[in-house]
């Protein structure tokens, strides 16, 4: 490879760092109010466009000029959309579920009076005598930031913010060390793989560096394709220079010339912002020729993945980078070795690039100081399901599950109970209340069955069928299966069906030996980890829930009232209130007439099971109920 | 529009459009290895959908055999063969959709457009798919209408949603 050592010249990136700071300074400290919208998806979701409208819109009304940034993802999903006021003199405080008319109040008492508005307050940014802030959350005794440092503080559309907030100061520092030294520094530092596998990551790249063939290719994995998993997401959405940067620090380690930034189309955002972000690093001699005056060259290609979620997989998001269907190939020989077109190729996960300039800039040791003895550095998890704050969390390795999951993000919502995590997506597994105390690392969650995975955790309460869960997964592995492995191809399918009988109260009780036998062959005959870990989410669930499994075959019985063909929605007579008709009109099929005594009746041949009366029946009367198996509903009298 | 009910039909006047992007979009590709799917992609985009004539005439232009460009189109979730609707819903099957009931939007969905996953209406104003996650677990169960990720998505607000569209429709033509 042609990287000669030529020292950096230091002045292009002084330069920009100058200009980057002075436009921050006038930003935040120019004697105005500054608005923050988080729009994100997630904020998007909940109507953040609509507020940053109303909030410019109320702005201009007022004859008031000041800057409304978009900026990405706080992490508290659950409150979205967030908006943060920054009033000089006062301390910068987050709103939160705000709309339109909120976002008026805000302009209008706040901005122009002199009212902080404390109802619609989340917290405060930063500690103040005034309003709690976020660190007086018992989350904040957990949380450690470093990958979402920047996520929803910044504009992800602006690089000179990245800058002013100490971006790109790793690259130009890696650039005048030597390659190897950087290698070094990351094996040093204990990095492993962030995409669920775990391999050290100072190895891999040490492994293509020494390999021969040029030129060598530096992928960034970026199909995120755990459903329940947006972690990935929200970092390129909100801040994607990070990950820019550690692909370059990674190819100036490993001698790459060419880089792919493999996004998956159903993140249209994501990939959004990574082009814009590509262009302005272009522009700013950041990609390209001669980068900040050295003599690395290298570029990055962005390319949408087409929605196959075994192209997670590295080999076969190889193949798909080629323009070939994105089958898995037998490994050895790692991608490390050969792979994009034959040639050495580093392929890392969003996060694991993300990590790079941090340990670039306080050192290895710093790096290894945090989390367990064999996985080191923070994890990331998406949290979402049953819980009451749902959203991004970033807290060191070895943090407990019970930690996560009751303390950081508030337990469960509405007094239901927990009963399970399902962690790792269709490779993890289902743990119950059992296992929580066990801390989250690579390896820990191994012999609970289930796995770290990238770091999608899915929270389950009472409501919610374990049976049903294992069949969902299934079906989702069994539809992305690219049918290259027999077992995978057909055991998956032969298991889903026993699953589907199973949920339909068809099953029969040697089923689930036949599941488990099957399961094992899954396993052993695949090649990739689709298949290898595909059975997880039912092994699991059979470890841990059997009783459920039994439930529904011996008694035709949903435990959780969940599985539809084996529960049954019905009016309890003495609580049905005869002048209240909310459930007849908002029944999506008619099947709900009252009777004679105007007591409301469900057509069991009608309903289809949507749920809808029970939600539309007042609370006072709460007399729509679920009973399960159906042969508990009594006759129509 | 008994014409347009069998999946994948078009019309000839359809098709000259078709070849006609197809070729459009093919100028801004060199011939290397790697550029199928970016070219796919390219003129998906265009067309909303991947005819017959489109996958032919990529596959002249690359040299491939055109059995070859189906194979990769078939493979990939994104890539479509029927003509799409003027409105696309796509409902999130992720995990967190469907504990909270995206399975349950999905029957919404097909019973009120009379139409199964993967399938456009007749008259050629939605069509429906489901999607495996769009990260937004937070806001589920979602569906995503026209591009636009929609919270809480349960039949109610189904309803909504297309009552929503047909009173725009409505007001639309009543302005002409």
């Amino acid at each position: 490879m042609a990287i000669k050592r030529q020292p950096a010249v230091r002045s292009p990136f002084a330069g920009l760092k100058k200009e980057a700071a002075t436009h921050w300074q006038e930003l935040m400290k120019g004697g105005r109010p500054v608005i923050m919208v988080g729009t994100a998806t997630c904020g998007r979701a909940a109507g953040a466009l609509d507020v940053l409208y109303a909030l410019r819109e109320e702005l201009k009304q007022q004859g008031l000029d000041y800057p409304v940034i978009e900026v990405g993802c706080m992490g508290h999903c659950y409150a979205e959309p967030l908006v943060i006021i920054s009033k000089p003199g006062n301390p910068a405080i987050c709103y939160g579920r705000v709309n339109p008319v909120i976002a008026q109040r805000l302009v209008r008492e706040y901005i122009l009076g002199d009212d902080p508005c404390l109802e619609f307050v989340l917290a405060a940014m930063e500690p103040n005598e005034l309003v709690p802030g976020f660190q007086d959350f018992p989350r904040a005794a957990y949380e450690q930031k470093m990958l979402l440092k920047n996520c929803g503080h910044i504009d992800p559309l602006d690089i000179g913010q990245y800058i002013a907030s100490g971006g790109y100061s790793a690259l130009e520092k890696a650039l005048r060390q030597p390659p190897a030294s950087i290698i070094d520094a990351v094996r040093k530092s204990g990095l492993r793989g962030r995409g669920g596998a775990g391999f050290l990551t100072g190895d891999k790249w040490s492994i293509c560096r020494k390999s021969p063939g040029r030129p060598k290719y530096l992928i960034c994995n970026a199909d995120e394709g755990d459903p329940g998993a947006f972690m990935d997401r929200a970092i390129l959405e909100s801040d994607p220079h990070s990950v820019i940067e550690g692909m370059l620090i990674a190819a100036y380690a490993v001698g790459a010339r060419y880089g792919y930034l493999y996004v998956r189309a159903e993140y249209p955002l994501a990939v959004d912002h990574a082009r814009i972000a590509l262009k302005q690093a272009r522009k700013s001699n950041l990609l390209g020729r001669h980068i900040l005056g050295s003599g690395f060259n290298f570029d990055i290609t962005l390319f949408e993945g087409s929605g196959a979620f075994v192209c997670g997989e590295e080999t076969a998001l190889i193949a798909s980078l080629e323009g070939k269907p994105g089958l898995p190939r037998h490994r050895p020989p790692y991608p490390a070795v050969s792979g994009l077109y034959g040639k050495p190729t580093v392929i890392n996960n969003v996060k694991t690039l993300a990590f790079v300039p941090h340990i670039v800039m306080n050192g290895a040791g710093w790096f290894a100081g945090m989390g367990t003895e064999k996985s080191k550095g923070t994890a990331v998890f998406a949290l979402a399901g049953k819980i009451v704050s749902t959203g991004l969390v970033e807290v060191p390795m070895g943090t407990t599950l019970r930690q996560v999951i009751f303390d950081v993000g508030s337990g469960i919502p509405n007094g239901k109970k927990f009963k399970a995590v399902q962690i790792g997506g269709p490779s993890g597994g289902c743990l119950p209340e059992l296992v929580l105390d066990l801390p989250i690392d690579f390896d820990s969650l191994t012999t609970a069955g289930a796995m770290m995975g990238s770091g999608g955790m899915v929270v389950l309460d009472e409501d919610d069928c374990m049976v049903e869960i294992a069949r969902y997964f299934l079906e989702f592995t069994q539809k992305e299966s690219c049918g290259k492995c027999t077992f995978c191809r057909l055991g998956t399918r032969q298991m889903l069906s026993i699953l589907d009988d199973i949920t339909k109260g068809k099953g029969r009780i040697e089923d689930l030996e036949t599941l488990e036998r099957l399961a094992e062959d899954v396993k052993a005959g695949s090649l990739c980890g689709l298949g290898k870990t595909a059975p997880n989410p039912v092994l699991t669930t059979l470890r841990y829930f059997r009783d459920e499994y039994e439930a529904h075959i011996l008694e035709k019985r949903c435990p959780s009232l969940m599985c539809r063909d084996l529960t049954a929605y019905y009016i309890l007579r003495d609580k049905c209130e005869r002048s209240c008709d909310a459930c007849v009109g908002t029944c999506t099929v008619e099947a709900i007439s009252p009777d004679k005594k105007r007591i409301k009746v469900i057509d069991q041949d009608k309903c289809i099971k949507c749920d809808t009366c029970r939600v539309a029946c007042p609370p006072q009367y709460n007399a729509v109920i679920k009973l399960s198996p159906v042969t508990m509903v009594p006759a129509r009298n | 529009m008994t014409r347009n009910s069998v999946p994948g039909s078009i019309t000839a006047e359809e098709e000259n459009r078709a070849k006609r992007e197809t070729r459009d979009a093919l100028k801004g590709f060199t011939k290397k290895p790697g550029v199928l799917i970016p070219i796919l992609q390219a003129v998906q985009r265009r067309l909303g959908f991947l005819p017959r004539v489109a996958m032919e005439e990529i596959a002249v232009y690359l040299d491939l055999p055109p059995v070859d460009v189906y194979e990769v189109v078939t493979f990939y979730n994104q890539f479509r063969l029927n003509p799409p609707g003027k409105h696309s819903v796509r409902v999130c099957l992720g995990t967190a959709c469907h504990m909270k009931g995206g399975y349950i939007t999905l029957d919404a969905w097909e019973r009120r457009l009379n139409i199964k996953q993967g399938q456009t209406t007749n008259d050629r104003e939605f069509d429906l798919d489901t999607v495996a996650c769009v990260g937004c677990c937070t806001m589920a169960p979602v569906t995503v209408v026209d591009e636009k990720p929609q919270a809480k998505v349960e039949p109610t607000k189904v309803d909504g949603l297309l009552l929503a569209f047909q009173r725009e429709k409505e007001t639309g033509e009543s302005g002409k």
